[in-house]
């Protein structure tokens, strides 16, 4: 076992490269979820965006084609969701496990062309001389546009839920949806656009892993990440900025366990390979104790002539 | 008459299989207090959903001063100056009255300014009320004051209030009678929807009686009489319960010092409970929603069981039995809420008869079901307790409230119990309905049958009662004999106004 041939400056970049694909999936479903609707569906809906993002940055050469195609790709599917869900009122545990189960076959089909090409490089993001900060300059600013996105995003979504109307009417539909309808509130129609929103956000992280952290094309390769973002958002206590700690628990794991491999650990691959699932978990579930929480009417389906 | 505030013109609504509203028309003069009276399914409710915009007419016009008006949806009910406070509040538990307000608003102002707007309308109206706190701490009476405060920052012209005093102690219905008045005479017209008919007489100016979704009568409540209101509002003559009035037997059931923890965030714990139930007496215990009724009957029936020697039945420490020892025993337990707790909605009403009668009535038979007569013990309940349903095979939730009502009441009753212990019999069950139910209770008790009846409303605790006592903070106060205790007594034993204070006049 050799721990000196981990590079400390790598080790710590890949850190934030390793939870983005997770950042993105669960803080779209963390939306969802603060509407009230609980879609099961995010493993699906990142492994269309992975393929829709690849296939799309490989016949256009744009990287960020690929992402913006990623991101229609995951609505589309999600859309799906939403009418099963909104429309018909089915039941969404059902609908979102149907949802990620389709998302994986379809995903598979639409990929095979695409096995074993090579996706175009999304360029770093140029700091300048910010960049040669030393340690920092390596771990924090050597990164992609999408990744700083990502970071975005989070604070963007909190600042929404805390501050503005918008957040405020979100909230009080995923909290008690009768009311909200009382008040004269369209609950289906802000439900639907936050599972759009779900699903954009998933199909970009789901492409994250298909065209800037692995790069390439393989079925299933978005590996239970989904089902990782759905437990962080409930661990999380659906609060955004926890969630973020939460990810990079995940990705330090994540890419600890990789290194370790690479290393030479005298530890089996597969209990290294399963050690961030669970180490998240088990973290996570200690951190959450407030279980309240949860929105009102999570999961609930809502019928407006009740 | 000066021109009317709001004037509605045969109103018609019909939803598949029932016509909710037909040809209503009523005109209601600026502060003028408007009551609308009806038993449940009446169509008041429609009606009124209709002048907030929730539910647009088939037919028929309504004017606001003269002007056509056809809200399309709440926010334009509200510009035009209609305020609702409803029945089971519209509020978001997780959120904080100044966030819950703000919701309820059209163009609402940023959280720091509404604050200071809500503790200023708060103080002129005499509704104290912290802006910051959570809604899902507040008492009920706490919660309407959240409902009022939001619509008065409208300055509504007309203000709807549907059942506003079912929740609240007799004290805290006189303050907000008292901030109603004060509205009333700055010109705001109120639309106040009840059934408490004695309330409406203090209140109102003029009454609009509906049965079936007609306009049936106008009245001015002043000069009529409660009694005459009521036969207008079913339609028939009343029968008012009668009770044989007799000794008390044996202690059957008694608690001592009962305690039992919140079951969860917003639940009540039970503290220090001590009473003693004697054979053939009804003991009445009153208080408002979320003091603990709920937690004392599952300790009572058995879901929460307690630790020994809390709980005696007969003598014998039943505190750790579950329900079905308890029923076996002949304590039998009917919950408040009757689609999901007292009867399961999607399963028939012999499936439901089988669910709480198979012990007493035997229709377990070494672990195998006997269908044939759990369906002849539904179809005796039915024949009984004249509950209205094509048989015994439809699904429990396809019963009106009232006809549910009396099924389950009726399937506890009908297995000879010794104790029975009941939360809220006539909740939402029109005045024939409830009448029947009281009358079944107090037979009940006649033949010598112990009764513990949890209920919020008062005057039907009076009708019934042999000893009452209030459920207040968990707490239950010492039981005191019903004849002749006054609504001001009763207001002070179920906590008083809860920090209210009277209106600024």
């Amino acid at each position: 076992m050799d721990l000196s041939s981990i590079n400390p400056i790598f080790f710590f970049a890949g850190f934030f490269v390793a939870a983005t694909p997770l950042i993105f999936a669960a803080v779209g479903e963390l939306v969802v979820e603060k509407t009230g609707v609980l879609n099961l569906g995010v493993e699906g809906m990142m492994i269309m965006g992975a393929i829709c993002g690849f296939a799309v940055a490989v016949e256009s050469g744009s990287p960020l084609l690929g992402f913006l195609a990623a991101a229609v790709g995951g609505a589309a599917l999600s859309l799906l969701f939403a009418f099963l869900t909104q429309v018909m009122l089915a039941n969404q545990v059902a609908s979102g496990l149907a949802l990620t189960l389709f998302g994986l076959g379809f995903s598979a089909l639409l990929g095979q062309s695409y096995v074993g090409v090579k996706p175009p490089r999304l360029p770093d993001v140029n700091f300048g001389i910010l960049g040669d900060i030393p340690v920092f300059g390596p771990i924090v600013l050597s990164h992609d546009i999408i990744l700083y996105l990502g970071l975005v995003l989070v604070v963007a979504v909190w600042a929404l839920l805390k501050y503005s109307r918008v957040g405020l009417v979100l909230r009080a539909v995923g909290e008690n949806h009768d009311a909200a309808h009382a008040l004269g509130f369209k609950v289906k129609r802000i439900r639907t656009l936050a599972i759009m929103f779900g699903g954009a956000c998933a199909g970009v992280g789901g492409a994250y892993i298909s065209l800037i952290r692995v790069p390439q094309w393989t079925e299933g390769m978005t590996a239970g990440i989904g089902w990782i973002a759905l437990a962080l958002v409930v661990f999380a206590s659906w609060k955004p900025l926890r969630l973020l700690l939460g990810a990079y628990l995940f990705g330090g794991l994540v890419q600890l366990q990789l290194n370790l491999q690479a290393a030479g650990v005298a530890i089996p691959v597969e209990y290294l390979a399963m050690s961030p699932y669970v180490m998240t978990i088990v973290v996570l579930v200690l951190l959450s104790r407030d279980k309240g929480a949860a929105p009102g009417s999570l999961g609930r389906i809502f019928h407006a002539s009740s | 008459m000066t021109q009317p505030l709001l004037s509605l013109t045969s109103l018609t609504k019909a939803y598949p299989g029932v016509i909710a509203n037909s040809d209503v028309s009523l005109k209601i003069a600026p502060g003028e207090v408007h009551a609308l009276l009806g038993e449940n399914g009446a169509g008041k409710s429609t009606l009124v959903k209709m002048i907030y915009g929730l539910v647009k007419p088939d037919s028929g016009q309504m004017q606001m001063n003269g002007q056509p008006f056809a809200p399309a949806e709440p926010s334009a009910a509200r510009t035009a100056g209609v305020g609702m406070v409803f029945q089971h509040f519209s509020l978001f538990d997780a959120m904080s009255v100044a966030e819950n307000i703000a919701l309820g608003m059209e163009n609402a102002p940023k959280l720091g300014a509404l604050s200071a707007q809500i503790s200023a309308v708060s103080e002129e109206y005499g509704l104290p009320l912290s802006p910051d706190r959570i809604v899902g701490d507040l008492s009920a009476g706490e919660r309407q004051r959240v409902e009022i405060i939001r619509c008065l920052l409208q300055n509504p012209k007309l203000l709807i209030m549907d059942e506003p005093t079912s929740v609240l102690t007799p004290q805290e219905v006189e303050i907000l009678f008292k901030t109603l008045r004060k509205l009333s005479a700055e010109g705001t017209a109120i639309l106040y929807i009840s059934h408490k008919l004695e309330e409406i007489r203090t209140l109102c100016d003029t009454a609009t009686v509906l049965r079936l979704g007609k306009v049936v009568g106008h009245c001015t409540p002043r000069e009529t009489t409660t009694r005459e209101m009521a036969e207008l509002m079913v339609g028939k003559l009343l029968q008012t319960p009668t009770r044989a009035g007799q000794q008390a037997g044996d202690v059957v059931l008694s608690l001592t010092g009962l305690r039992a923890p919140a079951p969860n965030a917003f639940g009540m714990a039970l503290k220090d409970i001590s009473l003693e139930l004697r054979a053939g007496e009804v003991l009445g215990i009153g208080g408002v929603a979320g003091n603990g009724q709920d937690e004392l009957l599952a300790a009572l029936s058995g879901e929460r069981p307690v630790p020994r020697g809390m709980v005696h039945f007969k003598g014998e420490d039943i505190g750790p039995l579950g329900p079905t020892a308890r029923r076996e025993r002949g304590l039998l337990t009917a919950p408040e809420e009757r689609m999901g707790h007292a009867a399961a909605p999607d399963m028939s009403l012999t499936e439901n008869a089988m669910l709480t009668g198979a012990v007493r009535e035997g229709l377990d038979k070494g672990g195998f079901l006997d269908w044939p007569a759990a369906t002849r013990f539904a179809q005796s309940i039915i024949d009984k307790f004249d509950v209205r349903t094509p048989g015994t095979h439809v699904a429990a939730r396809s019963l009106s409230g009232g006809n549910l009502q009396k099924f389950v009441i009726g399937r506890e009753v009908m297995q000879r119990p010794e104790v029975f212990v009941v939360n809220q019999p006539t909740w939402g069950v029109d005045a024939s309905a409830a009448a029947a139910i009281r009358q079944a209770l107090l037979d009940l008790a006649k033949n010598g049958a112990a009764l513990i009846v949890i209920s919020q409303d008062l005057d039907e605790l009076m009708e019934i009662s042999d000893r009452f006592a209030a459920l207040n903070e968990g707490r239950l106060s010492e039981p005191r004999p019903a004849q002749g205790i006054t609504v001001e007594e009763i207001g002070l034993l179920m906590g008083g106004a809860h920090g209210m204070e009277v209106a600024h006049v």
